[in-house]
């Protein structure tokens, strides 16, 4: 249902990729892989809708993903490099606030939940800036559960992640991939999760 | 018919501008050559002294053409950066780049004749008069595009935020001539009158033909210019490696 | 809750948890304005002259302190980014930072300023003119501001260069702002100063936050 067309991307002087398509439907997930400074960040930012391809175009569902387009952020989740989390915050009030600016629901028990169901129990309501870092990328987790998301865009997920967790995110996306939604991953390593098509820059 | 406007286009190509520039270029400073001979003779020679200022207001001729040209100046930096902004047309945003140096001469051109012409008329360096207030704003207006320009390391997005604070600059160059203007007639009267009720016109031509001159002068640097951008930006393409300055 | 009043309570809340922010900015404006009665002599026919500029000026440099951090924070770990991709338009993300933004910064210089102005004697008719132009005046630096503050984000030399881009824009505010003040104390009636200081915040209303998303997403390409 995402389908990017003759992508081509530039950044400075350097001419990433080009001529790029990609296809992800219902069910599946695409593995992003290249070396460091082959422009694997570069493409999940322009299919996130972050930056314009200097050439080509990006559909969701046939339409084309133009800047405005509330329909595809709708069902999109996106998670770069930075982890998206408030430090001075809690943990819960990240999840609430990220929902809110969002425009969606977010009921309290789904997302104490979700913190629980990544290890966070009892830590729900301490201030970010006092997790370790793995904590803090387990608070990603959770918010990748509670979104309602179609799509998943996610760089370099497994970063910073103990085996345990790594287990966790990558049985989260097996579960999502199976009930029809759709992901698109960059990553080092090899991920067990079935279903998979290699994208190679 | 057709053709004519295809090839218009073709122009807005770096590669195919470069060489159309470079011939426009010697044109461009006869005509400024020629406007400035018969601009400055007029100023000079045939306008008559003034009835209250003597001789000493001849600078009006630099003077009020530099204020001219840096507020036009302006208005063509700032069309071209939207259109680079909206169509993404690269050529059209180093032509803004361009112009800015060339405007904020004009601007403090005008603002150093300005107060060369203060100093013998009124015995003040600097008035607070509205133009002159405005035409300070308009030169720190240059300043921040060129400033913010040459901070961002990405051409593209130094494009783009410049097209940004030309346009919001642009849009408020008329609130804050007015603003001022306002705040000028109310602290003092019009004890400062720059422009004559009724002004010879011989006056008059001189300043049109020396605002010409200046035309066609920024014209020419800025083409200069804009060349030397192409160069620097599209470094890394072909058309330029083989380029005989280049292999030179 | 409405996107707008969410990301107004999160800044609020992060504000509250960090209250430096609010007082460094309300600390300079007072210091400012008290160091011009210092350096200027106390008489008080000239204060009262001076009054409405300097506290205008010190309002205006008070504000541009805080107009930095307004969109540093969040680009820097990566909210923004979230901003920029949610279903929620970012121009009202945006409208909803600049409302936080004045609330921290803009809104305190307002309630202080009846109590500087009783410094250079300042009556109180003109002081209550002065809330009203602040109240105006603030706002609108707010909005301007932010159109610079989200072309600086993480370029070098920000500060200053936020300076200088946005102090120019900054000045029919201050003249409308000062001369409202001044107008009502040489009798003449501040109506116009304010209704024209209003004209400008509407229009800022409507045409700031859409340069300030469009600078915005220039800076997350």
């Amino acid at each position: 249902m995402l389908s990017a067309h003759g992508l081509t991307c530039v950044r400075g002087d350097r001419r990433l990729f080009s001529e790029l398509d990609l296809i992800v439907d219902g069910g599946e997930w695409l593995h992003v892989r290249g070396e460091n400074g082959a422009g694997k960040t570069s493409l999940l930012r322009l299919l996130a809708g972050l930056t314009q391809p200097a050439e080509g175009e990006i559909r969701w569902c046939g339409e084309k993903i133009t800047r405005a387009d509330e329909e595809y952020r709708k069902n999109l989740l996106f998670f770069g490099h930075h982890g998206a989390l408030k430090e001075d915050l809690t943990a819960l009030e990240n999840l609430e606030f990220s929902a809110a600016m969002d425009g969606a629901e977010l009921a309290l028990e789904n997302a104490l939940r979700a913190l629980q169901r990544f290890g966070l129990k009892g830590r729900e309501q301490l201030p970010v800036r006092v997790l370790s870092a793995g904590q803090k990328r387990r608070v990603m987790l959770a918010r990748i559960a509670t979104r309602n998301a179609r799509l998943w865009i996610l760089d370099e997920p497994f970063t910073a992640l103990d085996v345990k967790a790594v287990d966790l995110l990558a049985t989260l996306i097996g579960e999502h991939v199976t009930q029809g939604g759709m992901a698109i991953l960059t990553s080092h390593q090899t991920m067990p999760i079935p279903g998979g098509r290699v994208v190679q820059l | 018919m057709s053709n004519r406007l295809i090839n218009w286009f073709r122009f807005a190509s770096p590669h195919n501008f470069y060489p159309l520039a470079g011939k426009m270029i010697p044109v461009f400073w006869a005509l400024a050559a020629l406007f400035g001979i018969a601009g400055l003779w007029m100023g000079f020679f045939v306008a008559p002294t003034d009835a209250q200022q003597g001789e000493g207001y001849r600078i009006i001729f630099v003077h009020v053409p530099a204020s001219w040209l840096s507020m036009f100046i302006y208005m063509v930096m700032a069309t071209w950066s939207a259109i680079g902004l909206s169509l993404n047309a690269r050529l059209s945003s180093m032509m803004a780049q361009a112009l800015a140096p060339t405007g904020a001469l004009m601007a403090f051109l005008s603002l150093w004749t300005g107060a060369f012409w203060g100093k013998p008329m009124w015995g003040t360096w600097w008035v607070w008069d509205a133009r002159l207030t405005s035409e300070l704003i308009l030169f720190f207006l240059y300043l921040g595009f060129m400033a913010l320009q040459a901070s961002i390391d990405d051409p593209r997005r130094a494009d783009k935020a410049g097209a940004i604070v030309a346009l919001v600059g642009a849009v408020n160059v008329p609130i804050i001539y007015f603003s001022v203007k306002w705040w000028n007639t109310l602290h003092q009267g019009s004890s400062v009158n720059l422009a004559k009720s009724s002004m010879a016109v011989t006056m008059l031509w001189g300043m049109l033909l020396m605002a010409l001159c200046m035309w066609m002068y920024s014209v020419a640097i800025a083409l200069t210019r804009v060349r030397t951008i192409i160069l620097e930006r599209e470094a890394h393409t072909e058309w330029v490696l083989q380029l005989d300055e280049v292999k030179a | 809750m409405s996107p707008i009043l969410a990301i107004v309570r999160r800044d609020l809340l992060m504000v509250m948890r960090r209250k430096s922010e609010v007082l460094t900015a309300l600390f300079f404006f007072v210091i400012v304005t008290s160091l011009f009665p210092l350096g200027i002599g106390p008489e008080p026919t000239l204060l009262r002259k001076i009054a409405p500029g300097v506290l205008w000026v010190a309002a205006l440099l008070a504000t541009m302190l805080g107009l930095q951090r307004m969109f540093a924070a969040d680009h820097a770990d990566g909210t923004l980014e979230q901003m920029a991709i949610s279903p929620t338009p970012l121009v009202m993300l945006v409208v909803g930072k600049i409302g936080a933004h004045w609330l921290v910064s803009g809104l305190p210089l307002v309630l202080v300023a009846p109590v500087l102005g009783i410094q250079f004697d300042l009556d109180a008719s003109a002081l209550g003119v002065l809330v009203v132009a602040l109240l105006l005046g603030t706002p609108l630096l707010s909005l301007i501001g932010s159109i610079g503050a989200a072309l600086t984000l993480g370029v070098r030399g920000g500060g200053v260069l936020l300076s200088l881009l946005v102090l120019p824009l900054f000045i029919p505010a201050l003249i409308f702002g000062a001369g409202a003040v001044e107008a009502h104390i040489s009798g003449l009636g501040a109506g116009g100063h304010l209704s024209l200081l209003a004209a400008m915040l509407a229009l800022a209303v409507f045409f700031a936050p859409w340069a300030t998303t469009a600078a915005l997403r220039i800076a997350l390409e």
